[in-house]
C-alpha cells in the first residue's frame, strides 16, 4: 500500500510531461462522452443542418435549386393550412401535457406517500402497457373509441345513448384522449421521483405549524415537486407535438397535425424545402412553448408561498 | 460542591402537560408503557433514554403525530384526544429541523405566522423579534440552503418559538451539531427558555445535556418511565442500576440488606462494611439482596500518610490517562469487581504506577442503595 502510494505521485507526474493533455480532467471527460457524443453528431446533428440547409432552398421539379430564400418560410407561416395544424398541434399537445401531468400527479403521490411497502409493485403494474408495442395501444383505443366500439356499445347498453356516436373518434379529441394514456407512464415516473425526494418531516414541519392537509400540500409538498412537474410537461409536450402515427391512426381528416404535412412533403408532395421549413418552424415553436411552461411553473411555484 | 443555580424565572407548580397511563402499542410491542407523567408550567424538561426507550414516541403524541393507544394527554388543562396536531398549543423542533428548502430563513420563521392573518408590519415585527432571539438578525433574506447546522437549528428554534406555543417540544436538537457547538447551544437554549419562560419538553440520548439543561429529567427504559427527579437527584441518587449506569460512571457493589425501615437502609457489605443510607423513594425490596453505588469520582486518593474516617485500601491494576484527570481501576480484596476511580491531575494522580497500593477514602453520603 505504502509503497504504491509513495510512488505513484513520480509515475504520474512522468505521464503528465509525457503528454499533459491526455491528464487534464476535460479531456478525460470528452473521451467518455465521446461514443454517445459521435453518434448524436451523425444521427442528430448532421441531419438537422441537412434540414436547416434545405429549409433556404427551393424544391425545382427533381432538382434542388441551391440559391438563399425565405420563401419556404413564408409559406410555412402564413399558407392557412400550415398554420391551422400548426395551431392544431401546440394546442393538442399542450392540452394533452396538461391533462398527463394532472392525471399522473394523484397516482405519483398515491404510489410515493401510501405505496407503503408495494412501491415497486405499483411502478412495475404502470410500465405494464409498455409490453406491448404502441401500435397496438393504438388500435386498442379504436376499438374502444371506434363507432361499433365497446363506449359506444357500452353506452347504448346503459341507454345513455340511442345509437352509436361517430363524435368520438377520428378528430382532435381521439388523438388527446390516446395520447394522454400513452404518455402517462412517462409523466408518472418523473413526479414519483421529484415527490419521493420531498422530506415527510417537512410536510409535518408544516402540520406543526398549523396547516391543514390541504394547505401544507400546496404550500409545501406541491413546490417541492415542481421540478417534476415541469420535466413531466415538457416530456410529454415537447414529443406529442410532433407526433404523427397518433394523428394517422385516430385523427381522421380533423385530427391531422403539423408531423402529418411535414411527412406528405417529404414524401407524395416531394418538396423537402417546404418540408424544412415546417419542421425548423415547428421546432423553434416548441423550444420557445417550453421555455414558457418552465417559467409559468415556476411563477405558480413563487406564487404558493 | 457550588450548588447548581437553579431556574430563577417563574417556574409555577401549575401542571401544563398532563400524561395519564398512556399506552403506545404496535402489534404486540410496547412503544410505551403505562406513563404518567406531569410537566410544570414554565419548566425545563427533558426525557432522556436510549434509543428505543420510547421519548420521542412520547414527545410526537403530545405533537399529535402519534396517538395514545389508550391512556390521555392534556395540554395547559385542555384534553388533546381527537385534536390534530395542526391545533395544538405546541410547536416543535425537528431533529433534522425541517427548514423549509424553498423558502429563504424569513419566510421560514414566518411560516406558521402566514395563516393568522396579522397585518403585514405586525408579521415583520415578530419576525424579527424571533431572529433576534436566536441572534440570526440581519440572516432574514439568507436562503435555507447557504446556512450552517447550526444556524438551520436557529432557524428551527425561531420559526417555532414565533408562534408563541404554550410548550415548545424539541427533538434531539443538538444531535448534529459538532462537540463544541453543542455545548454552546446547550448554554443558550437553557438562556433562551429562561428568558422566553415556555415550557421546554426536550427529548435526548446524552446524559450530560438533560443534565445541564433542565430544571427536571424522567428517565426512560423499554417504553416505561423509571424516574422523575431534578439532575441533582438523578444523578446522585438513582433509583436502580439502570437509571445509574446510564448517567456517566458507577462502581456497583453487592449489599445484603440488614435493616429497612422508613427512611433509611442498613447494608453489609464486603469492602465497604456496614452501611447505613437513605432509602430510595421508590425503592422495591426484592428477597434480601441489593446494591450500593459510589460515583467514581467520589473516590478519593489517599496520599502518603494520610488518613480518613471511611477508606477501602487495594491495588492499582490499570490506569487511563484523560489529560485533567486520570482513570485508576483499583482491585479491593473482597470486591468481586474493581472499582473505578476518577482522580483530578493536580496531585500527581497520572504518575501512580500500576501495580502499587493504594488507600481510597469516601463519604458515607456518596454511597447510594438502589433496588437489585
Amino acid at each position: 500500500m505504502t509503497v504504491a502510494a509513495e510512488g505513484s505521485p513520480p509515475l504520474r507526474m512522468a505521464g503528465a510531461r509525457r503528454n499533459p493533455l491526455l491528464q487534464s480532467e476535460a479531456v478525460q471527460g470528452f473521451a467518455l462522452i465521446s461514443p454517445t457524443f459521435v453518434y448524436a453528431l451523425i444521427l442528430l446533428v448532421l441531419p438537422i443542418l441537412v434540414v436547416i440547409a434545405h429549409s433556404f432552398w427551393t424544391q425545382n421539379y427533381l432538382t434542388i435549386d441551391h440559391t438563399f430564400t425565405l420563401e419556404n418560410y413564408r409559406i410555412a407561416l402564413t399558407e392557412p393550412i400550415y398554420r391551422d395544424l400548426l395551431w392544431r398541434s401546440l394546442y393538442i399537445s399542450l392540452t394533452v401535457s396538461l391533462l398527463t401531468v394532472a392525471l399522473a400527479y394523484p397516482i405519483a403521490y398515491f404510489i410515493s406517500f401510501h405505496g407503503g411497502r408495494h412501491k415497486s409493485l405499483w411502478l412495475f403494474l404502470i410500465t405494464i402497457p409498455f409490453w406491448t408495442s404502441y401500435l397496438l395501444r393504438v388500435m386498442s383505443w379504436k376499438v374502444i373509441l371506434g363507432y361499433n366500439g365497446v363506449l359506444n356499445s357500452g353506452l347504448m347498453g346503459l341507454g345513455i345513448i340511442s345509437e352509436p356516436s361517430d363524435a368520438l373518434l377520428y378528430n382532435s379529441t381521439a388523438v388527446i384522449i390516446t395520447l394522454t394514456h400513452a404518455w402517462a407512464t412517462f409523466a408518472i415516473l418523473p413526479i414519483f421521483v421529484s415527490l419521493e425526494k420531498v422530506d415527510r418531516t417537512l410536510v409535518e414541519a408544516a402540520t406543526d405549524l398549523g396547516d391543514g392537509p390541504l394547505r401544507s400540500f400546496l404550500r409545501v409538498t406541491l413546490p417541492l415537486s415542481a421540478p417534476g412537474v415541469i420535466s413531466a410537461a415538457l416530456i410529454v409536450m415537447i414529443p406529442t407535438v410532433g407526433d404523427y402515427v397518433t394523428p394517422k391512426l385516430v385523427g381522421g381528416k380533423d385530427g391531422v397535425m403539423i408531423a402529418n404535412a411535414i411527412q406528405a412533403q417529404f414524401g407524395k408532395a416531394s418538396n423537402w424545402p417546404l418540408g424544412a421549413a415546417l419542421s425548423v418552424t415547428t421546432m423553434i415553436i416548441v423550444s420557445l412553448m417550453a421555455g414558457a411552461t418552465v417559467l409559468v411553473i415556476r411563477a405558480l411555484q413563487r406564487l404558493a408561498r | 460542591m457550588l450548588e447548581r443555580v437553579q431556574s430563577e424565572r417563574m417556574q409555577s407548580d401549575r401542571t401544563m402537560i398532563d400524561i395519564r397511563d398512556v399506552t403506545r402499542s404496535y402489534g404486540s410491542f410496547k412503544a410505551l408503557d403505562n406513563a404518567s407523567l406531569a410537566i410544570r408550567e414554565g419548566e425545563f424538561f427533558s426525557l432522556l433514554g436510549p434509543s428505543g426507550c420510547g421519548k420521542t414516541t412520547l414527545l410526537r403524541m403530545i405533537a399529535g403525530f402519534d396517538t395514545p393507544t389508550s391512556g390521555s394527554i392534556a395540554v395547559d388543562g385542555q384534553p388533546m384526544d381527537g385534536i390534530p396536531a395542526n391545533r395544538r398549543p405546541t410547536n416543535m423542533v425537528f431533529q433534522s429541523y425541517a427548514i423549509f428548502p424553498h423558502l429563504n430563513v424569513e419566510q421560514n420563521v414566518a411560516y406558521g405566522l402566514k395563516r393568522l392573518k396579522l397585518d403585514a408590519g405586525e408579521e415583520k415585527r415578530r419576525v424579527e423579534e424571533a431572529l433576534a432571539q436566536v441572534s440570526l438578525t440581519g440572516l432574514g433574506k439568507r436562503r435555507a440552503t447557504e446556512l450552517s447546522g447550526g444556524q438551520r437549528q436557529r432557524v428551527a428554534l425561531a420559526r417555532a418559538l414565533v408562534m408563541r406555543p404554550k410548550v415548545l417540544l424539541l427533538d434531539e436538537p443538538l444531535s448534529a451539531l459538532d462537540k463544541k457547538l453543542r455545548e454552546q447551544m446547550q448554554v443558550e437554549l437553557r438562556r433562551l427558555q429562561q428568558a422566553v419562560g415556555i415550557t421546554f419538553v426536550l427529548v435526548t440520548h446524552d446524559q450530560y445535556e438533560a443534565l445541564a439543561m433542565s430544571d427536571r429529567i424522567a428517565v426512560m427504559f423499554g417504553g416505561r418511565i423509571a424516574q422523575v427527579a431534578s439532575p441533582k437527584e438523578i444523578y446522585q441518587r438513582p433509583v436502580n442500576r439502570q437509571v445509574a449506569d446510564f448517567l456517566g460512571g458507577m462502581n456497583f457493589v453487592k449489599a445484603e440488606i440488614v435493616e429497612e425501615n422508613g427512611a433509611s437502609l442498613v447494608l453489609d457489605t464486603l469492602g465497604f462494611g456496614r452501611v447505613r443510607t437513605d432509602k430510595p423513594k421508590a425503592f422495591m425490596r426484592n428477597g434480601g439482596a441489593a446494591t450500593l453505588g459510589i460515583r467514581p469520582e467520589r473516590l478519593r486518593v489517599l496520599w502518603d500518610n494520610a488518613s480518613a474516617k471511611f477508606e477501602v485500601a487495594g491495588k492499582v491494576v490499570e490506569r487511563h490517562y484523560f489529560g485533567e484527570i486520570t482513570h485508576l481501576i483499583v482491585e479491593i480484596p473482597g470486591l468481586e469487581k474493581p472499582l473505578s476511580v476518577t482522580e483530578t491531575n493536580d496531585f500527581g494522580a497520572d504518575d501512580i504506577p500500576v501495580g502499587a497500593p493504594i488507600r481510597l477514602a469516601y463519604d458515607p453520603e456518596a454511597l447510594v442503595a438502589m433496588a437489585d
